[in-house]
């Protein structure tokens, strides 16, 4: 009979052990204390295609930094340093 | 007393004197009040990311200053009436952000050096030709 079996989930190849590397603030691990608004080519880093501004969740940046991000992203937009919206940034 | 730091963009129809006399316009503006400019930096004719009222580039100037928080109005009401003025902001250093215009115009100016002495380099063609020619010489000796 089957029931015993089904709970039983077979893989062929070895399953890798979940081994995502840790997330860090960049900011606090190279000690950078201020973001500048003026240089656009870093702040694209923080930054999806469209221009938005990525969730901390997934460049690990810590909240101080975060919110200083959002600043200065927020300051290059305003002098057309950096796109309101677009496609493709990148 | 607090440290300020201001960027304008000027229309792109403007001449260079034309972009050079707008810019003392708002410099005086600002020695008038009892400011002391700390540095100041033309960025040139720029691409803007987006346009702004038609226009697709503009001529950046950023001035950092010294002065009361009463003189950030004054300025502003300047830049407000000046139609050449296209897009503007002025906000207040902070600690960090004053450390970090420390520095940067100390890279900046290294970099202005080093951008001469290499255009002085230049200029005197024949001697840069002849070093390297020595160098190799030097290595086998």
């Amino acid at each position: 009979m089957r029931p015993n079996n089904q709970g039983e989930i077979r893989y062929l190849t070895p399953l890798s052990v979940d081994t995502r590397k840790k997330k860090y603030c960049r900011f606090k691990r190279s000690g950078i204390k201020y973001i500048d608004y003026k240089d656009p080519e870093f702040l694209k880093k923080f930054l999806n295609e469209q221009g938005k501004i990525l969730p901390r969740r997934i460049t690990g940046t810590s909240l101080k930094f975060q919110r200083r991000v959002a600043k200065a992203v927020k300051r290059a937009r305003h002098l057309a340093l950096l796109p309101y919206v677009t496609d493709l940034m990148k | 007393m607090n440290k300020y730091e201001t960027v304008f963009i000027l229309t792109p129809v403007l001449s260079d004197d034309q972009m050079k006399e707008t810019v003392e316009k708002f410099k005086k503006v600002l020695t008038d009040n009892g400011c002391t400019i700390e540095n100041e930096e033309n960025w040139g004719l720029r691409k803007l990311a987006y346009p702004i009222e038609n226009k697709n580039t503009g001529f950046y100037n950023l001035i950092e200053f010294e002065g009361e928080a009463t003189i950030v109005d004054k300025l502003e009401t300047a830049y407000r009436r000046d139609e050449k003025v296209i897009r503007f902001l002025t906000f207040r250093l902070d600690k960090y952000a004053a450390e970090y215009a420390v520095k940067r115009r100390a890279v900046r100016k290294a970099k202005q050096e080093e951008r001469a002495a290499a255009e002085a380099a230049e200029k005197e063609a024949p001697v840069v030709a002849e070093a390297p020619a020595e160098a190799p010489e030097n290595e086998e000796a």
